[in-house]
C-alpha cells in the first residue's frame, strides 16, 4: 500500500464498545509514525448504546476530517449490526474487518475486542509495531496494558 | 517545534493556558464541554457555573479586573448568556475576554442548529472561525490579543467537527506568556451602563469595530490561495477543508475572522475569478453580507443550510446539484441505559397517562420507545414554565395529568425560576414537578454542578440541597424518593400528588449508573479526615 495517498479508516460500533478508544489508538499510531492525521466523530450520545462511528484519515496531507462516502479503505465493525448501515462508506475494493474474524473465546477480556480488531487492521497498514504499542499504552490506563497488548497480538495473528 | 495530536477543544484549552488565561468559566454542553476540563487538566483555573449567563458574568468580572478570561458554552448556551453579551460589547474589557460558542450544525446533540455568527453581528463583537486544531490554538491566542487591543470581547465560533476532530498541531516551544497582574481601575463611564454612559459607549463600540475591520483587511487571519481562475471559493471553518478536498484546483479565500468582514479583500478576490462560490456551514451569513455589499457571488443552495457539510455535499454544491439527497442508512438510536434510574420514572408516567413537559438531558430519551413519555421539549428549564402554561389553559381532564420532569443539572441551570413561577402563579388544580436527580450532568459526560457539592475538579464545595430550596420556597408537598427501589410505590406517589390538587415536588434521587462508581470514589476522598493523636 502506498502511503502517499490518504488512508481512510472507519471504525463503527455501538456506544460503550470502545469505538472512540480504538480510533484514538489508531490515530495516535499513525501520528507517532510521522503522518499527518485527522480523526473525527460525534460525541454526546456515544455512551447511550446508539450507533457510533469514527473516521481516521492519515497520509502526507489530509484536508477534511470526514471520510467521503465510498472512499473508506477499511471498515472496522466492532458490532455485527453496524456493518450494514456503514457499508456504503467503503470503497468497492475496500476491506471489511469485523468481529467475526476474532476468536472471542481467546480474549482474556471480552471488552478488548476493539483492540483485537486493530491488530487485524494493523496487518494491512504500514505502521511500525512500536507505534501501535506506544499508542495502546498511551491511550489506556496501565492496568489494561497487558490485556490489550495481548488482544492486539491475537488480532494480528488471527 | 512541538508536534501534537489534539482535538479542537484541547487546542483551545492549551492556547488559553499558554496565553495566560487566569480563569475559565462555562456550563457543560456538547460539543464544548471538554475545553474547560482540558484547561483544568493542564493546570488552568476552571469552574462550572450554574448556567452560561452566570459563567459569562463571572468571566466579564475577571476581564474588568484586567485578567484574561475564557468562557465556554454550546451554541444554545449563548442564548442564555445573550443578555450580558450585548452589553459587555458596550462596556468593553481590560483583560482579554474570549467567548467560545460551539455550534452544532446537524444537531448531533442539540435541539436546534442556530448559527451564532449572527450573535457576533447582532452584539457587535469580532468573530473568529478556526478550521482545525492548529487554528483553534492560533485563533484562541489571536482572539485574546484582538480583545485587548480594542478592549472588546471576541467570539470564537467552533463547530462540532472542529471541537471533536483530532488534528496535528505544529507549535513553537511553549513560552508561557507573562501577563500583568489583575488590578481594578475605576472607569465609571465605561463600566456602568446607565443610558448617559451607554450612548457614547455604543458609538465607541462602532468605532472599535471599524478599526477591527480595517485590521482584518490588512492583516487578519485570512488566506488567499491562488488557483484556477475558473472557480473561486470563499470559505470559513471546517467547510474550507471539505471544499479544498472537493475542488483542489480552485482559487480560495479562506476567511478566519468572519466578523467584521474584510469586504475589500473579498471584492478583489471575487472579481478576479470567473465564478465565485461562498461555502459556509449553517446560515448564509457570509454570503448575505457579501451580496449586501454588492459583490457578485453564489451562495450554497438553500437545502445545504440544513445539517453538516462534508466533501460529498461540497461536490454537489459546486455542481449546483439540488436533487434530493439519499437518506443515510439508519443506525441504532441511543436509549436510556439498561438499569438507568430514569426508566422507572418514565414507566410510571406512561402508566399514569401523564402529559409530560420535558427538558434537556439524558432523560430526553424518555421520548423514545418503549416509554414515549415526553410531550414537549423546548430549551433548558422550559419543562416547568411550559407545563404550567398547559395547566393554565387545558380542560380539567387533561390539565390534571400535566407534570414537568427536569434533571438535576438542568434544574440548577434554569429550573429554579420556573419553580418560583409555580409558587407565584399556581395552577388551580395544583402541579407536579419531578426533579430527576441522578447526581451528575450525565448527558454531557458526568460533569459536576452545584447540586453535587463538588467542583469541576471533583473537590468538595458548597452544595445546593434541592429539597431545602423547594421547601424554603413554600412548596407544600415535597418528597424525596429512589424510584428504582419500588417502582410501584413511586407510581403511587405520583398518582397521589396528581390527585392532591396541590403543589408537589418529587425529587427522584438515584445516582446515574455510569457515574455511580466515580461518585463513590469522589465521596470517599471527601470524607472528613479524623485526627489521631
Amino acid at each position: 500500500m502506498s502511503t502517499t495517498r490518504t488512508i481512510n479508516i472507519v471504525i463503527a460500533g455501538l456506544g460503550g464498545q470502545g469505538v472512540l478508544k480504538a480510533s484514538d489508538i489508531t490515530a495516535d499510531a499513525a501520528f507517532r509514525a510521522g503522518f499527518n492525521v485527522k480523526k473525527s466523530e460525534l460525541h454526546g450520545m456515544s455512551q447511550r448504546g446508539g450507533s457510533v462511528t469514527s473516521d481516521i484519515r492519515f497520509g502526507e496531507s489530509v484536508l477534511s476530517p470526514m471520510i467521503p462516502e465510498g472512499e473508506a479503505d477499511f471498515l472496522v465493525a466492532i458490532s455485527p449490526e453496524q456493518v450494514e448501515p456503514n457499508h456504503h462508506l467503503l470503497r468497492p475494493e475496500g476491506t471489511l474487518i469485523h468481529a467475526g474474524l476474532i476468536d472471542a473465546g481467546a480474549l482474556k477480556n471480552k471488552k478488548s475486542v476493539n483492540v483485537a480488531l486493530l491488530g487485524k487492521l494493523s496487518r494491512s497498514l504500514q505502521l511500525p509495531d512500536e507505534a501501535w504499542m506506544e499508542a495502546i499504552r498511551a491511550n489506556l490506563p496501565e492496568k489494561l496494558h497487558e490485556v490489550n497488548l495481548n488482544a492486539f497480538v491475537l488480532g494480528r495473528t488471527a | 517545534m512541538r508536534r501534537l495530536l489534539l482535538s479542537g477543544n484541547e487546542a483551545v484549552a492549551l492556547a488559553a493556558l499558554e496565553s495566560g488565561v487566569r480563569l475559565g468559566t462555562g456550563y457543560p454542553g456538547t460539543p464544548s464541554t471538554e475545553i474547560l476540563e482540558a484547561f483544568s487538566g493542564l493546570g488552568g483555573r476552571a469552574q462550572w457555573s450554574p448556567n452560561e449567563k452566570v459563567a459569562l458574568e463571572v468571566a466579564i468580572g475577571a476581564a474588568f479586573g484586567g485578567a484574561r478570561a475564557l468562557c465556554t458554552m454550546k451554541h444554545v448556551g449563548l442564548n442564555v448568556a445573550a443578555d450580558p453579551l450585548f452589553t459587555v460589547a458596550y462596556t468593553g474589557v481590560s483583560g482579554g475576554l474570549v467567548i467560545v460558542s460551539a455550534d452544532d450544525p446537524g444537531m448531533a446533540s442539540s435541539q436546534n442548529e442556530q448559527d451564532n455568527r449572527r450573535y457576533a453581528e447582532a452584539a457587535g463583537v469580532p468573530a473568529l472561525e478556526p478550521s482545525d486544531s492548529q487554528e483553534a490554538y492560533e485563533f484562541t491566542a489571536l482572539a485574546l490579543e484582538i480583545s485587548e487591543r480594542w478592549e472588546i470581547p471576541v467570539l470564537l465560533r467552533l463547530t462540532t467537527r472542529v471541537c471533536h476532530s483530532k488534528t496535528v498541531l505544529l507549535l513553537p516551544e511553549c513560552t508561557t506568556r507573562a501577563v500583568p497582574l489583575p488590578r481594578f481601575t475605576r472607569d465609571i463611564h465605561s463600566r456602568v451602563m446607565i443610558p448617559a454612559n451607554a450612548r457614547p459607549a455604543h458609538r465607541r463600540l462602532r468605532a472599535k469595530l471599524q478599526a477591527a475591520r480595517e485590521w482584518n483587511e490588512a492583516s487578519g487571519p485570512n488566506r488567499w490561495t491562488e488557483g484556477e481562475r475558473a472557480l473561486g471559493i470563499i470559505a470559513s471553518g471546517v467547510a474550507y477543508m471539505h471544499a479544498r478536498e472537493a475542488a483542489p484546483a480552485a482559487s480560495f479565500l479562506k476567511i478566519g475572522m468572519t466578523y467584521p468582514l474584510p469586504l475589500d479583500t473579498i471584492r478583489k478576490f471575487a472579481t478576479g475569478v470567473e465564478r465565485c462560490v461562498v461555502i459556509e456551514e449553517g446560515d448564509p451569513f457570509l454570503a448575505d453580507a457579501i451580496r449586501a455589499a454588492g459583490i457578485q457571488v453564489e451562495a450554497k443552495p438553500e437545502m445545504y443550510r440544513f445539517g453538516e457539510l462534508n466533501v460529498g455535499r461540497m461536490r454537489r454544491i459546486l455542481t449546483n446539484d439540488v436533487s434530493p439527497e439519499p437518506a443515510p442508512p439508519r443506525g441504532t438510536p441511543p436509549q436510556l441505559c439498561p438499569g438507568c434510574p430514569h426508566r422507572a420514572v418514565f414507566s410510571a408516567l406512561r402508566n399514569l397517562g401523564c402529559i409530560v413537559s420535558g427538558d434537556i438531558g439524558c432523560y430526553s430519551l424518555g421520548v423514545l420507545p418503549p416509554f414515549e413519555a415526553m410531550d414537549t421539549l423546548v430549551c433548558m428549564g422550559a419543562a416547568i414554565g411550559v407545563g404550567l402554561g398547559l395547566r393554565h389553559v387545558l380542560p380539567p381532564g387533561q390539565r390534571r395529568k400535566v407534570v414537568s420532569v427536569i434533571g438535576d443539572s438542568t434544574f440548577v441551570h434554569s429550573g429554579i425560576t420556573g419553580l418560583v413561577e409555580m409558587i407565584y402563579n399556581p395552577p388551580e388544580d395544583g402541579y407536579v414537578l419531578i426533579i430527576l436527580d441522578n447526581g451528575t450532568t450525565a448527558m454531557t459526560g458526568m460533569q459536576e454542578h452545584p447540586g453535587t457539592g463538588r467542583t469541576l475538579q471533583h473537590t468538595a464545595t458548597g452544595k445546593m440541597i434541592f429539597e431545602d430550596v423547594v421547601r424554603a420556597l413554600g412548596v407544600p408537598r415535597v418528597h424525596v424518593i429512589d424510584p428504582t427501589i419500588n417502582p410501584q410505590e413511586f407510581e403511587n406517589l405520583i398518582a397521589a400528588c396528581l390527585d392532591s390538587l396541590d403543589l408537589s415536588v418529587v425529587i427522584a434521587r438515584r445516582n446515574c449508573l455510569l457515574a455511580a462508581s466515580a461518585i463513590r470514589q469522589y465521596e470517599k476522598c471527601l470524607e472528613p479526615v479524623h485526627e489521631h493523636n
